[in-house]
């Protein structure tokens, strides 16, 4: 066996090895742990990136770990959707691993950072393995494996909240693992399988049985309040806001969308779109509580002063989108929803990156500290306001690749009126981003540089009127806003690979 | 008709976008920069003229540029209608950006940079919606003019200006999303395209309340045409420095608004559709409601920039009451009153910026024997407003001439009686200026406070830009041959004639 049969299994045994090292590397010099995680993670991406091509070529992979045959022996699968997420995940961890050097210095204790090195990486090899097994119980480990190892990332936040945030978000997440558990049980108790593939060949005789049934709604709830669909969502807006910058960054680009994508699995692969539509018509339910999530959260983020917290009730709002596209069940919709995976982790990372620039250089996390700094910080409030017009929706960028699927999806389904909810969102999303922008350039500073110069530990440059942020914060934030505009523009390729994952999950592929 | 495949109309647009990134560039350097604006405005013009032999034979010249997603691409189409809105636009960027550059440097404006960038990326979105060649190129467009005009509409950064440019931003990006986005879905997954096809794509697609729905989504989504009730945001975008104001709420922001209710109308709708639904006809009378009261309106305002924007509404829903007529001479007239309009009403606010820079007047009556001092500028100012009222021998006349016509062909004949009405309504608000400024004892004094006498004129850079197109509005009446065959093209392909 070659070196490229194994990369299923490298892309999750690299980075846990890598955060068993980290803090033996962190005794031997601290300063190493940044590059370590840097060459981790570009490593990551790159195997990714070739299981990527590799699917696209010659279609679904699958990794029997240690040659035992599925169904007894727990089996990887990569296929056109899984390929997508971990190139979606693994970039951004990478990109973001780049920029943590300089925002964790600032944000976490010095003796910490080996430690949140490690973790981070730890948080990289849950997300990993929770997009590549075919197994439902491995499937459990490695949730609970990103869930564990986010709790410690968020409680690493400069403010003491962080504390109760991450508690706040154990208990939730806990009751969450708990919940897929018990679906993972009871599936098994039926069936005796725990392999997705086969449990999709076993399932349909089951349907009418309660076991089956109870199973799928503790699977429904649970992985809702993992991805923080709107009546569950509570956890997330003091995570995200508490947490440090970079933790912020990673986990609003990727942990929800993996717990999406988890539910894309259960509803698509595990069981059947005919019994998620007729059986338990559990589509509806998503829908309206998706389209609640989208106006509510877009609401929600309107009476926000603190930047961080518009930003997480925003991630609300577009949540709703990826499950609205999923409960939609045609092709177009879920393509949206697919797609959106991918745009939604480009835009809100990049908006995140900007807010830790801004937290990194000022100190201020209110949306009233963004006030003139266009002329300060050209290029980040250039990337921010690229961001924010993606999130908008703005033809040419990628969110308005989203919304078009979105909508035409909806409308192929018979469900026009749920256009105006996507539109409503757009316009309530225009109203909060632009309060931003509008601050940014038209706006004076006030007093803004004084504070600037207390932060300044560096002391270069800080003479000057503008303070840009340094190089390895700017070009991982720079190029994601860019990318926003490149896929918006050239969005045949995502949508490509989107579209006909989208007709896989639908058409009953593994 | 032939399609000639070419990038030149994907050029013209391009030329000012790229002249935004020399602007920025060379920020240290006025002249150099001022140099670029005037650089791209000729090479933009001489493009689009380059292009006029071949659209006046009677061919489309098409330039696809890529394909976004399935069923959305970015592609340009050169014809006659785009013909007649880029023609103007360009001409009339030069002029305005001599005029600019004497404007801000008169009055020291702040970040000129910004400024000329956003008037440079204006004009490329405006290009952009003159030559889209499908719905979704020409919204990209739309929406790219909205974000360029906003830092022009707050460029003072007072409270005011930054609560005008706000209502602006929430009137134009709101609708256009929550309305014109809206019909755009509807309108694609009905139709499976979003191709401008002379006669429309959506016969025979959907159910008649569908495609009411659709129309009306679009109608209201299209803001930028200022049809009432969704008009204000208009007199509130007059808080931008005048050459602003002048180019883009006279001609590029609401023109491009107008262009696209025609477009929808003529080429996503088509004549026969819309006859059938019975929308024209409704259409119609909106566009007259609007034509009437912003009239009134109008003759209320003592702010000069004011009185002209409520003009400029009631002008605009004459170009949609024209279109909606549903008639071939309806249609010329609405095209060639694109044009018309904004020579003349350029002049006007360019007339209102030099009395401005000159003597820091703002409102009408304040302009007692201003004639006098400023002759130039006051004669462009009657040559444009007389224009705007349809006295020959004027552009204006010939535009009116046509939807007379119209109004006769379609048989609406007690529309025509609104249309003399509206006559009466533009003479009661412009002419009170002209009088004042002629045959009214001046009794202002000047910056220094002391009594006026003699020509005290606005610099040259603006004094002859506003001649010129003082002059233009007069050719225009002599010589429309230009247009009225473009005006013709147009017609004949949307009414099943070519």
């Amino acid at each position: 066996m070659t070196l490229t049969e194994h990369l299923p299994i490298l892309i999750i045994i690299l980075p846990l090895f890598a955060a068993v090292i980290m803090p033996l590397t962190g005794v031997v010099n601290r300063s190493l742990c940044w590059y370590f995680t840097v060459v981790v993670t570009f490593l990551v991406f790159l195997i990714a990136l070739s299981l990527v091509c590799n699917v696209m070529e010659a279609g679904r992979i699958s990794y029997w770990l240690g040659g035992w045959k599925p169904p007894w022996g727990i089996e990887y699968v990569v296929d056109k959707v899984s390929a997508l997420v971990l190139l979606v995940v693994s970039f951004i961890a990478f990109a973001v691993a780049i920029y943590a050097r300089r925002s964790v210095e600032k944000e976490i204790a010095k003796s910490k950072v080996p430690l949140f090195y490690s973790v981070y990486l730890l948080f990289i090899t849950g997300s990993m393995g929770v997009t590549i097994t075919g197994d439902i119980f491995n499937l459990y480990v490695f949730l609970e494996i990103t869930s564990l190892s986010l709790y410690t990332l968020i409680a690493m936040g400069p403010k003491r909240r962080a504390l109760i945030a991450s508690f706040n978000y154990l208990i939730l997440g806990t009751i969450a693992g708990t919940f897929v558990l018990i679906g993972v049980g009871y599936l098994y108790m039926v069936t005796g399988t725990l392999n997705m593939a086969d449990l999709r060949v076993l399932l349909p005789e089951l349907y009418g049985s309660s076991a089956v049934l109870t199973a799928f709604a503790f699977f429904t709830v649970g992985l809702s309040l993992k991805l923080a669909l709107f009546p569950l969502h509570i956890w997330l807006p003091n995570a995200y806001s508490y947490a440090p910058s970079v933790v912020s960054a990673v986990v609003a680009a990727t942990a929800t969308k993996v717990s999406a994508y988890v539910l894309f699995r259960i509803l698509f692969t595990v069981f059947t779109v005919e019994f998620d539509t007729s059986v338990v018509p559990v589509t509806y339910l998503l829908i309206f509580f998706s389209s609640v999530a989208i106006i509510m959260g877009s609401v929600i983020a309107l009476s926000q002063t603190n930047i961080k917290r518009m930003l997480a009730y925003s991630s609300i709002g577009q949540i709703g989108y990826i499950v609205l596209g999923a409960a939609l069940t045609n092709e177009l919709a879920l393509t949206g929803s697919i797609i959106h995976i991918f745009n939604h982790a480009l835009m809100k990372g990049s908006l995140f990156l900007v807010v830790g620039i801004v937290v990194y250089k000022t100190g201020i996390d209110d949306i009233s500290g963004f006030k003139g700094l266009g002329r300060k910080m050209p290029i980040s409030m250039a990337a921010f306001t690229l961001g924010a017009l993606s999130m908008i929706g703005a033809p040419l960028t990628v969110g308005f690749v989203s919304k078009w699927y979105l909508a035409i999806g909806a409308i192929n389904a018979g469900m026009w009126f749920l256009v105006p909810v996507i539109l409503v969102s757009s316009i309530l999303t225009a109203v909060y981003f632009w309060r931003v922008v509008e601050k940014i350039y038209f706006h004076k500073a006030d007093e803004v540089e004084e504070i600037v110069t207390e932060y300044e530990v560096d002391g270069a440059g800080c003479a000057c009127k503008r303070f840009e942020a340094p190089l390895t914060m700017l070009i991982p934030t720079f190029v994601l806003s860019v990318l926003c505009i490149l896929f918006g523009i050239a969005a045949n390729i995502p949508a490509g690979i989107a579209s006909s994952a989208a007709k896989m999950l639908l058409g009953g592929g593994g | 008709m032939n399609i000639i495949y070419s990038p030149l109309p994907f050029m013209a647009i391009l030329s000012s976008a790229v002249a935004v990134v020399l602007i920025a560039l060379s920020y240290k350097r006025p002249n150099l920069r001022e140099f670029w604006t005037i650089a791209a405005g000729v090479a933009k013009f001489c493009i689009v003229l380059s292009m006029l032999p071949e659209v006046l034979a009677g061919h489309v010249i098409e330039f696809s540029l890529l394909e976004v997603a399935p069923g959305l691409e970015i592609a340009f189409r050169a014809d006659a209608m785009g013909m007649l809105f880029a023609l103007t636009a360009s001409f009339l960027w030069i002029v305005t950006s001599f005029y600019s550059i004497g404007y801000v440097r008169s009055t020291h404006e702040k970040k000129q940079t910004r400024y000329f960038m956003a008037f440079a990326g204006a004009l490329s979105a405006a290009i952009g919606v003159a030559f889209a060649a499908n719905m979704f190129t020409l919204f990209i467009f739309y929406e790219v003019i909205t974000f360029c005009t906003f830092p022009l509409v707050a460029h003072k950064e007072t409270k005011e200006a930054i609560s005008g440019a706000r209502r602006y931003i929430i009137y134009l990006l709101g609708t256009s999303l929550a309305f014109q986005l809206f019909a755009i879905f509807l309108t694609y997954s009905l139709a499976g395209t979003l191709d401008f096809v002379p006669g429309g794509i959506l016969a025979g697609t959907g159910s008649k309340a569908m495609l009411t729905i659709i129309f009306i989504l679009f109608m209201a989504g299209i803001t930028k045409a200022a049809m009432m009730p969704f008009h204000s945001w208009l007199p509130a975008a007059m808080v931008a420095p005048t050459p602003a104001s002048a180019l883009l709420h006279a001609v590029a922001v609401v023109k491009a608004g107008v262009f696209t209710v025609v477009k929808v109308v003529l080429f996503i709708f088509g004549v026969d559709l819309l006859k059938e639904l019975g929308l024209g006809t409704v259409l119609m009378y909106f566009a007259s409601f609007t034509i009437i009261t912003a009239s009134i309106v109008a003759v209320k305002q003592d702010n000069l920039k004011r009185r002209l924007a409520y003009s400029t509404i009631s002008q605009l829903s004459y170009i949609v009451f024209a279109v909606a007529l549903l008639s071939p001479s309806g249609i010329t007239g609405s095209a060639l009153h694109i044009v018309i309009h904004a020579f003349g009403k350029i002049t006007l606010f360019f007339a209102a910026g030099a009395i401005y820079v000159r003597h820091h007047k703002t409102k009408v009556s304040e302009l007692d024997g201003i004639g006098y001092a400023m002759p130039f500028t006051m004669i462009a100012f009657t040559l444009g407003a007389l224009s705007m009222i349809g006295v020959p021998p004027l552009g204006g006349f010939i535009s009116k001439w046509y939807m007379f016509l119209g109004a006769i062909e379609a048989k609406h004949i007690p529309i025509i009686i609104m249309l003399a009405a509206s006559t009466v309504l533009n003479a009661a608000y412009f002419l009170p200026i002209v009088y004042a400024a002629f045959f009214k004892k001046a009794k202002y004094g000047d910056a220094s406070g002391g009594i006026v006498t003699g020509v005290q004129e606005a610099p040259g850079m603006m004094v002859v830009p506003l001649v010129l197109t003082s002059i233009g509005a007069l050719a225009l009446f002599f010589a429309p041959t230009i247009f009225l065959d473009l005006a013709r093209i147009v017609v004949a392909s949307v009414t099943g004639g070519g």
